[in-house]
């Protein structure tokens, strides 16, 4: 079950319950093709996701992080996506650190009734993964991405 | 930990474009799975049996159902796991029909992603805990914002179960569109007739509070404890005193204001009371217009009311109500049609909405009852209507259909020949939407009955010429031109979720469209729940209705917080976040980031610690991802659990 070669890259989302999973469901029930790439984990709030969980699934072998939540002022939970805002751009600024491009990794708020802008936002994140093509991977990374990475 | 997987067919739905029977013998190769097998609809009752059965036969400790979104069945099946005995937090679902069966064809590549989704449930799941809900006491008392025909319909059938009901309207009275309106379709039947004594119900109940000329400031708490801070804005009129006289009125100097409730059809006074039948009849001042505060001297109304109700140097007051639920009926507004520039933009006195013609024809409006154009008060012989004004017309940001202006439009048609009896109307439109019970007949009667000339096609241009106004279009069915001399054009202007209502869902935390609609729980089945647990809708808010339709909306939205709010106790979600002890550092993080204030500082052995108040705590998770020790974790959504996901995906 490895990802399908020359067709499909690795792409993890991370999804809001409330707001842009619901969109993608949206999405789903108008019928709005789209890449195949993606795979959706769902979380209560864009502000529950560590930046740290981008990290992992980046130096795992992730080609693509893509983050989705509520529009600011529409969070289910008030004020969980500004500090998802926050963390996301100060974690953007690291990728090219640890040597990610930072092409690599999106972040996009996507409300429940945005079935038409969910398929864009993955239609265009996808097409921009293809264009940066495979990640870099060490022989050895899942050892190494085991090592500092292992939050919780 | 022995796993169950199943996988939906949905009959097509899924199995149209995944292998099922495929992804099943996969699934049975990921640790921990002691079952796999495919279903055809695993949320029917066969089924949930199978699924039960397969719990009984196996010996299952977890299941995983691989079918449609869990925002739709996942209560379902965790009610069927509960009644096989297993926690029905050992459950997970994989969305493989809404995000892969019904987004692309490719089988073989939709296939391979329904079993990687299977695998990410199934790596969750096994970090899964049983989880019990608590339960805690409601207040049995319902807010209910928004005092229009859905409002006050809500108000009166939550007060008639025994419920305390507080209703807060922003206008000083309540009635909202329908009072403005003269008569209704398809019926004819007089508006003020059949609303008015609803409206003394409300005031009468005693079960029902009412705030009028009074806002939401704020919410907060959560579904069974809300407490809501009530904004009464300063009316400058004591309604403890005040009886309504309408002395004050009389005498006021300011004869120029704008008048709301006439939507600016003729001034009227600074201390008004809206219309004859108001509820509450009390005044207020309006201080824009009022000379005592443009000019700093006048007090008339003062000097003249008999008990001294007149205060100038009132403030807005606050009033703090506890609530179980909450009903949001905020209605809707009419959209700025100034935009087009080809009905003259607002320049032509005579051009004029569909509402403001409701005002020309009531009784109870500035002229009486009697027809008169605004510009010299002449009564029109020919009155040119135009539909779907800022409706059905993306290239003014409004796409949907207002869905009542057809109707509307050949009532006014019609009571435009009572009126005047000589009278010709022209009604362009672009189509007749007229669902609804003896709703086409209506239609019908007014071209047969009535001779409204309908003329299919949209109208290009419109402009004055000796005294008339000349309105320019297309007769698409004639596929000619047409040019109609008009004394009154009515414009039938659509409606847009009401001014400052995505500033309301902000405060109770639900979610609008990007035309300010207040999102619903479910389009088919959910139509007057939100997401947020406790909190309802009625009416326009939702969407464009007519009356019948937001009468039955207030009614849905009144069963819904009667059926919860009819338990003494209610269960609170277990998904919350906990504190491991020994692991907190005690630096407060949490406790700042918290948006509902559900973590508090305590002390063990003279050192601080979190903890987090179950029944506040509403499963974010924005601690989880703050706290620098991984101490606060989030039920069901752990670090390790949601890891668990990533490294199953990206491991392979």
């Amino acid at each position: 079950m490895a990802v399908m070669q020359g067709k499909e890259l690795r792409i993890v989302g991370f999804l809001c319950n409330w707001c842009s999973y619901g969109g993608a469901d949206t999405a789903g029930v108008g019928r709005f093709a789209q890449p195949t790439d993606l795979r959706i984990v769902r979380v209560p709030c864009s502000g529950r996701i560590n930046p740290l969980f981008i990290l992992k699934a980046l130096t795992s072998g992730a080609d693509g992080v893509l983050v989705s939540g509520c529009h600011p002022r529409d969070c289910h939970y008030a004020e969980g996506n500004y500090y998802a805002r926050r963390r996301l751009e100060v974690m953007r600024g690291l990728l090219p650190v640890l040597g990610i491009d930072p092409g690599r990794f999106e972040y996009t708020w996507v409300s429940a009734s945005e079935g038409q802008r969910w398929q864009h936002v993955v239609e265009e994140f996808t097409k921009q993964i293809h264009a940066l093509g495979p990640i870099g991977r060490f022989p050895d990374a899942p050892e190494l991405a085991s090592l500092g990475l292992g939050a919780g | 930990m022995r796993i169950g997987v199943f996988i939906c067919h949905c009959g097509s739905n899924i199995a149209g474009t995944v292998d099922c029977a495929g992804v099943a013998a996969q699934a049975a190769r990921f640790p921990d799975v002691a079952y796999s097998t495919d279903i055809m609809y695993a949320c029917a009752e066969p089924g949930q049996d199978a699924i039960i059965e397969a719990i009984r036969e196996h010996g299952l400790t977890g299941v995983v159902v691989a079918s449609c979104t869990p925002r739709m069945h996942e209560p379902t099946f965790r009610r069927a796991v509960e009644r096989a005995g297993l926690n029905r937090y050992m459950f997970e679902m994989a969305n493989i029909r809404e995000h892969v069966s019904w987004i692309g064809k490719d089988m073989d590549a939709n296939t391979n992603k329904a079993a990687e989704l299977v695998r990410m449930a199934v790596a969750k799941l096994r970090l899964n805990r049983e989880l019990t809900p608590k339960s805690f006491p409601v207040t049995k008392r319902v807010l209910v914002i928004g005092g229009g025909v859905a409002g006050i319909q809500a108000a009166l059938d939550a007060a008639d179960a025994g419920l305390e009901v507080v209703l807060v309207e922003k206008e000083p009275s309540i009635g909202g569109k329908m009072a403005k309106l003269d008569k209704t379709f398809p019926t004819v039947d007089c508006s003020s007739c059949i609303l008015g004594p609803r409206m003394v119900d409300v005031a009468q109940h005693p079960k029902i509070t009412l705030y009028a000329a009074a806002e939401v400031e704020s919410v907060s708490g959560y579904v069974g404890n809300f407490s809501v801070r009530i904004r009464k804005k300063a009316t400058c009129v004591d309604w403890d005193k005040c009886t309504g006289c309408g002395l004050c009125t009389e005498k006021c100097p300011s004869r120029k204001s704008y008048d709301r409730f006439n939507e600016g059809v003729g001034p009227t006074t600074a201390i008004i009371i809206p219309f004859p039948q108001a509820i509450p009849k009390k005044a207020s001042i309006e201080r824009e217009f009022c000379r005592q505060f443009t000019r700093g001297k006048c007090g008339v109304c003062a000097k003249v009311c008999p008990t001294g109700a007149i205060d100038y140097d009132m403030q807005d007051s606050f009033v703090e109500v506890e609530v179980g639920g909450i009903v949001a009926a905020t209605g809707y507004d009419l959209m700025d049609w100034t935009v087009y520039e080809e009905y003259g933009g607002g320049r032509y006195p005579d051009v004029i909405t569909s509402l403001q013609y409701e005002r020309l024809l009531s009784a109870s409006g500035p002229t009486g009852g009697h027809v008169r154009r605004p510009s010299d008060g002449a009564e029109p012989r020919d009155v040119v209507f135009i539909q779907c004004v800022g409706s059905r017309d993306p290239s003014v940001g409004r796409p949907y259909c207002s869905g009542f202006c057809c109707m509307y439009t050949a009532k006014q048609a019609i009571l435009t020949k009572d009126h005047i009896p000589d009278s010709q109307s022209y009604v362009f439109y672009m189509d007749i939407r007229s669902p609804g019970k003896g709703y086409d007949e209506f239609t019908r009667r007014v071209q047969e009955e009535y001779q409204a000339q309908y003329i299919r096609g949209r109208v290009s241009r419109i402009y004055p010429s000796r005294g008339k106004l000349v309105v320019c279009g297309a007769d698409t069915l004639m596929g000619t031109q047409v040019e109609v001399a008009a004394d009154l054009v009515v414009l039938a202007v659509g409606g847009e979720a009401a001014h400052g209502a995505p500033q309301l869902a902000e405060k109770l935390r639900i979610s609008y469209d990007q035309y300010g609609f207040f999102m619903e729980g479910h389009p088919k089945l959910k139509p007057v729940e939100t997401n947020t647990a406790g909190v309802f809708l009625a009416g326009s808010c939702q969407g464009l209705k007519d009356i019948p339709s937001s009468v039955a909306q207030g009614s849905a939205a009144a069963a819904k917080v009667i059926g919860l709010l009819s338990r003494d106790m209610l269960e609170s979600d277990p998904q919350i976040a906990q504190v491991t002890v020994s692991r907190c550092i005690g630096c407060g993080k949490c406790i700042e980031v918290c948006p509902f204030k559900a973590i508090q500082e305590i002390d063990l052995r003279g050192q601080p610690r979190a903890e987090v108040i179950e029944t506040v705590c509403q499963g974010c998770g924005v601690c989880n991802a703050t706290c620098p020790q991984g101490a606060i974790q989030l039920s069901h959504f752990t670090d390790n659990q949601i890891l668990a996901e990533v490294e199953a995906l990206c491991r392979f």
